[in-house]
């Protein structure tokens, strides 16, 4: 699934129009708590959460996602935003709650992490 | 065997909004340098959690990679204040992180299990009023 697929597929908006569009979005999570992302994450995971500090985004980043997903019309704020720019992550702000983005991506075909990993 | 080479970067204690980027650096020299993706990974995990221990629990500290042709190490040796109990720091649950580390989202109890995990070789030696030494070594091929 592509970026662009994936914004219009949970009604997002993007929040870093100028980071790279070519990463290829190969499963979905979400979780809020850092510290288990770190330990379960994946490369090319499309991340749902609530949490919008600056840790987000090195966590994502790090972990070579495709992208953050922001739910619930929550704002990310602006230092995370320039933070998200300059590492070149991609983040979505949507209306929809976790679960929503979740059903929808599930309802898509994207498969959640691979277990095995 | 050769040291290709040595950076090292220091850590403040309790800098949370910077925590990461120590390890954000290191991965992008070792990337430079040709490291493949899976050891890169594995390499920025335990670094990220070593240094966000740092922000977290140490009085301040300093992380250390070195890289030679067989292996990438991370040193993280911090002022203090050390652990008492390493069987009991090293159990998955188990933390001692205050709460606004918690408001964050960390001190889960992952981060050294987590080390652990992700390097070929790891080794923590710590002493109360003196401080911690954690050595990670990451195989290459």
């Amino acid at each position: 699934m592509t970026i662009k697929e994936l914004t219009e597929l949970i009604e997002g908006t993007d929040l870093t129009p100028d980071a790279e569009k070519d990463a290829t979005v190969t499963c979905g999570y979400t979780c809020d708590l850092l510290s288990w992302v770190m330990a379960h994450g994946a490369a090319g995971m499309a991340w749902v959460t609530v949490q919008t500090h600056m840790n987000v985004i090195a966590v994502a980043s790090l972990m070579e996602m495709a992208a953050v997903i922001i739910p619930e019309g929550i704002e990310m704020e602006e230092p995370s935003l320039a933070k998200a720019r300059e590492e070149g992550i991609n983040v979505l702000s949507t209306r929809l709650t976790s679960y929503e983005v979740c059903a929808r991506l599930a309802a898509a075909g994207l498969p959640g992490k691979n277990r095995e990993e | 065997m050769a040291v290709l080479l040595e950076k090292s970067f220091p850590v403040e204690a309790g800098a949370y909004t910077t925590a990461g980027e120590a390890s954000t650096t290191i991965k992008r020299t070792l990337k430079q340098l040709g490291i493949s993706a899976d050891v890169l990974r594995h390499v920025s995990v335990a670094c990220y959690e070593v240094e966000l221990n740092l922000v977290i629990h140490s009085l301040g500290g300093t992380l250390t990679l070195l890289v030679d042709p067989e292996k990438v190490t991370l040193i993280s040796k911090d002022i203090g204040p050390g652990i008492p109990d390493i069987d009991k720091a090293m159990t998955e649950g188990f933390s001692t992180a205050n709460e606004e580390a918690r408001t964050l989202g960390f001190g889960a109890g992952m981060g050294l299990p987590n080390m652990k995990r992700n390097a070929t070789e790891f080794d923590i030696q710590s002493e109360v009023g003196v401080g911690t030494t954690i050595t990670m070594c990451f195989a290459l091929g």
